[in-house]
């Protein structure tokens, strides 16, 4: 059976004004071949997990600039675990300091992308990590 | 599907819920499995299409009268499509971003569809994440669709009501019209009635229905103005889909339009699986050595493909027999 798109939730939590970078990045995934939901700014932690949830994702995109990630991050990540959705992949990217990097790894994301990341190496990390979960999936 | 997943599925699971649209939407053994196991639960939702051309506020519409049946106590799901990029295959589904009111409530079921490849495949999965959601009991089940290229405005004719949906401010020029989409209007909505220019819209809707003969017992589509930002004139519009339904239901429209959907329906699968099963049938050589004597003129298109499918006619297949 043909592998379906992967889909990619883009979304950030908190109370970040704007969201150039995040549609950067969502542009970007599309182009690379991806179905991306997009919902935008001031997202709660519970609304980002429920839409993972009914869309039915297989990455979970947080991007977040005011540096409250290690507040709300586990939230997300809990409530994605409370949902059964402790298989999607889980990425982040933004304002993120280098010590903060180790803490979010050990929280579950595969992949931190800090300022000055290439989209195209967000995307092929994505596509890579799909790729492999979805192949240990069927094994 | 196992008993397990069909049982969390009809008592409105959201993981299961999710999952069944996500297999319908593979298409193929996985879509069939879950239309098996769900199909006699189906057939109790009302569904209305939401079309009209590219930003005239159709998912800022949607999440208003989703807001208002939710006031009512139905569940609502929501199916929301949009395009595929050609290029890439990627899509940005960004419908639910107008849709946020609705968060948090365990009433509402929202899911992003791309049109990914086929037209008749987008046709088959939309109906079938219909169906799913239908099964899981969402009373209300609201399909927009953008209103250009004909699988999508096909999808949104589909429901039980559908609504065109217009926005003022282009002049004379009516997208709907020109899309051709006005036809499959039961209601037409012009959205972004804070705008001038609205009554100039409605008057030009209104002289083209006028334009269409009526006959006595015709739904004649109501012109409505709505501000989807504000909410103004969406509880109306919510009644003249009550209004609709109960027309549907007063001239036993709703067997007729599920009827005549069945048989289409039914129609598109055959000859899917006719292809599929023949060329399946036929070894790629074959082709190949066809192709390569119309390129030589040998044979002209229909010759070739009646060396592929003229021995059907006399197979004793009785569906083959029963034509003609
Ligand atoms: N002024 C005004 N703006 C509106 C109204 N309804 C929607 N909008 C705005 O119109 C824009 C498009 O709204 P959407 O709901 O995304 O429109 P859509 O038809 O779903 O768009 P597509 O799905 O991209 O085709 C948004 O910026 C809305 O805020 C309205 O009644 N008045
Ligand atoms: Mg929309």
């Amino acid at each position: 059976m043909a592998d379906r798109p992967i889909r990619v939730l883009i979304a950030k939590p908190g109370l970040d004004g704007h969201d150039r970078g995040a549609k950067v990045v969502a542009r970007a995934l599309r182009d690379a071949g991806m179905e991306v939901i997009y919902t935008g700014i001031r997202q709660t932690p519970e609304m980002i997990a429920e839409a993972a949830l009914q869309e039915d994702v297989d990455v979970v995109g947080l991007s977040i600039l005011s540096g409250a990630h290690l507040d709300l991050f586990p939230r997300v990540v809990d409530l994605l675990r409370q949902k059964g959705l402790d298989d999607a992949l889980l990425v982040c990217g933004g304002i993120i300091p280098d010590e903060d990097m180790p803490a979010l790894r050990r929280m579950g994301f595969a992949g931190v992308f800090g300022p000055g990341t290439f989209t195209q190496d967000v995307a092929k990390f994505i596509r890579e990590e799909v790729a492999r979960k979805r192949g240990a999936a069927a094994q | 599907m196992n008993p397990e997943s069909v049982q969390q599925l009809c008592a409105g699971n959201p993981r299961a819920v999710a999952r069944a649209i996500s297999a319908v939407e593979r298409g193929g053994a996985a879509a069939r499995a879950v239309i098996a196991a769900i199909f006699r639960y189906t057939g109790r939702a009302h569904v209305i299409g939401v079309t009209g051309a590219p930003g005239t506020g159709k998912s800022t519409l949607v999440n208003e009268i989703a807001k208002q049946y939710r006031r009512r106590g139905q569940r609502v799901g929501i199916v929301a499509v949009d395009p595929t990029s050609p290029f890439s295959g990627g899509a940005i589904l960004g419908d639910r971003l107008r849709m946020q009111d609705l968060s948090g409530d365990p009433g509402v079921f929202i899911r992003s569809m791309a049109t990914r490849g086929s037209l008749g495949g987008l046709a088959a999965a939309t109906s079938d994440a219909v169906q799913v959601l239908d099964a899981a009991g969402f009373e209300i089940v609201l399909v927009e669709t953008v209103g250009a290229g004909q699988s999508e405005v096909e999808i949104a004719a589909n429901a039980h009501t559908t609504i065109v949906v217009e926005a003022p401010g282009m002049g004379d020029d009516i997208q709907a019209i020109k899309a051709g989409i006005l036809e499959i209007a039961d209601l037409l909505i012009v959205n972004k009635a804070d705008h001038d220019e609205v009554s100039a819209t409605v008057a030009a809707l209104e002289m083209n229905l006028n334009l269409k003969p009526q006959a006595e017992n015709d739904w004649r589509p109501p012109v409505l103005k709505t501000i989807a930002l504000t909410g103004a004139g969406v509880a109306d519009a919510v009644e003249w889909i009550g209004k609709h339904r109960a027309y549907l239901e007063a001239h036993r429209l709703l067997e007729l339009r599920e009827r005549a959907r069945f048989r289409a329906e039914l129609e598109m699968v055959v000859q899917r699986e006719l292809i599929t099963r023949l060329l399946r049938g036929v070894n790629g050589t074959k082709i190949e050595t066809l192709v390569e004597q119309i390129a030589a003129r040998e044979l002209d298109v229909y010759a070739a493909a009646e060396v592929l499918v003229g021995g059907i006619q006399n197979g004793a297949n009785p569906i083959f027999a029963a034509t003609d």
